[in-house]
């Protein structure tokens, strides 16, 4: 494997993680903005309580996919920050108030008016940032950094939905109550149907509206991958049926690096349509392979971190202390 | 508001924001750390009643700096492409390692936040380790991209193209040690009298009666910190303006206001800087030269030297320059004088409580205009001798817009935590 296919291997391992660690925290969010029932303040407590300690771990996925792009294939970061300055800009600001807010509406939680605030604001930008986020990866994949076109927002809506569906699927996990299981059951359940048939707006669009991309779609790889999607969505929904939720967990995992194997595997060989492939944009081997050995070096202490982390904070649900 | 203002207003509100919450996520583990380890030792409440105030106060502060820090990774490409087109895949490697570093710090911080009732006492403490090691080690390794900024290397310009990239060359750039150095006990001090500042604010108000010995620790772990930390940063501010004077001339003529090149140069202390001159100014006569080379007769290059376009802007370079050696000034001060009063067993009387409280502000300030001193510094280059800033910038319109609404979104964030931070020292137990 040379340096490049390593390389761009980390990169995308790396947004598959974000997308799903990250996405996940994100989901939380919108799940917590809808929050209701008469079990509303249970909901919005279990989502605390299941992102607290992990989301500043999870999004630090994000930097770590900004560093790679800037490192490894830097005129792609230079590109993308000048022509998605908008959505990236409006990403950055729900990525800025989530984060901001979640620790706010926490540490504000005996002053209910404040709380009250920041929690709607937790919940609000929670939904701005990854509808931004897909929109600039929809406007990449048109070629033209086109982030009004139809296919940009109709992704940045798969974006949300499919956050809110992974979401659902770990909250599940997240709580001993039954009838608060049963509550985000019925939403990873809405949540997993509504992935199917928000997922169609964007190749249905595509078909109409963008036939390079359609064609691309359509390529065997991205075919492949997306038909896996669609199938592994229905396994989690059987899964979650019948409460095997740590399984649903890694199924759901699954078919987010499935939808984002059909997206790359579909423009492959390029990394922004038409402007940029892996080799074009790529820097210096020297650089990349400094990369890969830092990146290498920083796994060793990583790994073992991350495994510590999640034992103590998502194991088995303890009994309450 | 013209476009390169605009980005640059931009970049310097966010990085003048972040930094303090970088500078007190990398220092408050420490306090944490020695705070919670005494209490092991002592079993005395009020060490355990401390280390969990400083941790909410360090979960505020450290969840802002990671999402302010976020905007500064996006900034880079939504501000400065051209740079980072040039810059990204030569100096990518100290980034891409103060990645892991800050997932280390974000992984342990979650330990240590929510684990209080998950581990054990022992445990818990460990993971602060990783923290205080990790939160140092990211921002040195930032430091470094920033070094190379101001003397850039690791790389050959061949026909206007880069090419012989060593990117480990590139990370270990000439001013790279006393950079890091610097900073990572800017840190040091910042939350040393900051943490300081809080508590003897307290003390004064006699708004904490009822944990009077939690406050008074927390004075006295602070002062430790920032009394071992000042005097230190001083040695280091003298070794980096010496090799200033020496490999960045023009960046050292303009924080001493030194137009002329000349023997006998004096130290000039503020003054009204113009065009050509710095008028009104307290000067030390051959202070300056002495300072360079220990010798009043030495030479030393002044502004003429420098080709007009390559100037930094002197009046700003000037005098953040001197607030940073001023305010540093009355913080070595006081710790001198908590140092003496406390060997002497003497409790700080009022007046001293109330000098701590100022330096708590005075140690912002100080680390503040450091910051702005090494950035107008560089100017009018974003890389030295490189790329010039005007060059580096974005093609994207509306920065205007974009930098109002940072601006609000900072006033926010800063009020909320201003005042949440103010709920946590009021409700601590």
């Amino acid at each position: 494997m040379s340096a490049l296919q390593g390389t761009a291997l980390v990169a995308l391992a790396a947004i598959v993680l974000y997308a799903v660690l990250g996405g996940a925290d994100f989901g939380g969010g919108v799940w917590d903005l809808f929050a209701s029932g008469p079990r509303r303040t249970a909901q919005r407590d279990a989502i605390s309580h299941a992102i607290g300690p992990v989301w500043e771990a999870n999004h630090v996925w994000l930097i770590f996919v900004l560093v790679a792009l800037f490192t490894c294939f830097p005129p792609v970061f230079a590109d993308v920050g000048t022509y998605l300055n908008v959505p990236l800009t409006l990403a950055l600001f729900g990525i800025v108030l989530r984060g901001a807010a979640f620790v706010f509406r926490n540490y504000a939680a005996d002053a209910t008016t404040t709380a009250r605030s920041w929690t709607v604001v937790f919940g609000a930008s929670s939904i701005i940032a990854p509808f931004f986020l897909g929109d600039a990866a929809g406007a990449i994949a048109t070629g033209r950094y086109d982030w009004l076109s139809p296919f940009a927002l109709a992704t940045g809506l798969f974006a949300v939905t499919l956050c809110a569906q992974v979401a659902g699927v770990f909250l599940l996990r997240e709580t001993r109550d039954p009838a608060l299981r049963d509550d985000f059951h019925r939403r990873a359940t809405r949540a997993t149907v509504a992935v199917w048939i928000v997922g169609l707006i964007p190749a249905l669009i595509a078909r109409v509206q963008e036939p390079a991309l359609y064609a691309a779609l359509t390529n065997p790889t991205a075919l492949t991958a997306i038909l896996v999607a669609m199938l592994l969505g229905v396994v989690v929904m059987v899964l979650i049926a019948n409460r095997r939720d740590t399984l649903a967990r890694i199924v759901v995992g699954a078919e987010a690096l499935a939808v984002l194997v059909g997206w790359f595997g579909a423009q492959a060989p390029n990394l922004v349509p038409g402007h940029w492939t892996y080799e074009s944009a790529a820097a210096s081997p020297e650089m990349l392979v400094a990369f890969l050995v830092a990146t290498a070096c920083g796994a060793v202490v990583l790994i073992p971190s991350l495994a510590l982390l999640f034992t103590v904070f998502k194991g088995p649900i303890r009994a309450p202390d | 508001m013209e476009h390169v203002i605009a980005a640059r207003a931009q970049m310097g509100t966010s990085l003048a924001f972040h930094i303090v919450f970088a500078m007190l996520g990398v220092g408050l583990p420490l306090l944490v750390f020695i705070a919670e380890g005494l209490w092991l030792r002592t079993k005395r409440r009020a060490y355990y009643d401390l280390a969990r105030t400083w941790s909410k106060g360090m979960a505020i502060l450290f969840a802002v700096g990671a999402v302010s820090g976020t905007i500064l990774s996006f900034e880079l490409g939504l501000l400065w492409p051209v740079f980072m087109r040039y810059a990204g895949g030569i100096i990518g490697l100290p980034f891409s390692l103060e990645g892991f570093a800050f997932f280390i710090e974000a992984i342990f911080i979650g330990l240590y936040l929510y684990g209080w009732e998950r581990l054990s006492p022992r445990a818990h403490w460990l993971t602060a380790i990783p923290i205080v090691v990790s939160g140092a080690v990211s921002a040195g390794f930032v430091t470094m991209a920033n070094a190379w900024m101001n003397m850039p290397t690791g790389f050959r310009l061949a026909n206007g193209k880069v090419v012989d990239v060593h990117p480990i060359a590139a990370m270990f750039s000439a001013p790279w040690a006393y950079e890091v150095l610097h900073t990572t006990i800017a840190a040091y001090v910042v939350t040393g009298f900051g943490a300081a500042a809080v508590c003897a604010f307290a003390l004064l108000r006699r708004s904490a009666e009822a944990r009077r010995e939690q406050v008074r620790a927390g004075l006295t772990i602070a002062m430790i910190v920032a009394t071992v930390a000042i005097p230190l940063q001083w040695v280091v501010g003298d070794l980096i303006a010496r090799f200033d004077a020496e490999q960045e001339p023009a960046k050292f003529a303009a924080e001493e206001a030194l137009f002329h090149t000349q023997r006998f140069a004096p130290i000039t202390i503020g003054g009204i800087v113009g065009p050509n001159e710095d008028r009104y100014a307290i000067e030390i006569p051959g202070g300056l030269s002495y300072l360079v080379a220990f010798d009043p007769r030495a030479e030393v290059t002044g502004l003429d030297r420098v080709a007009p376009d390559d100037r930094p802007p002197v009046a700003a370079t000037h005098y953040s320059f001197d607030a940073m050696v001023g305010c540093a000034t009355l913080l070595l001060l006081v710790a001198v004088v908590w140092l003496v009063v406390t060997l002497r067993r003497r409790v700080a009387a009022p007046w001293l409580l109330a000098a701590i409280a100022v330096c708590g502000p005075l140690a912002v300030a100080a680390m503040e205009a450091g910051w702005f001193t090494t950035e107008f510094g560089r100017q009018p280059w974003v890389a030295r001798g490189l790329l010039r800033t005007t060059d580096a910038v974005t093609i994207a319109p509306g920065l205007d817009v974009q930098f109002y609404g940072f601006t609000v979104l900072y006033v926010v964030l800063a009020a909320t935590c201003w005042w949440l931070l103010r709920r946590v020292g009021a409700n601590a137990s």
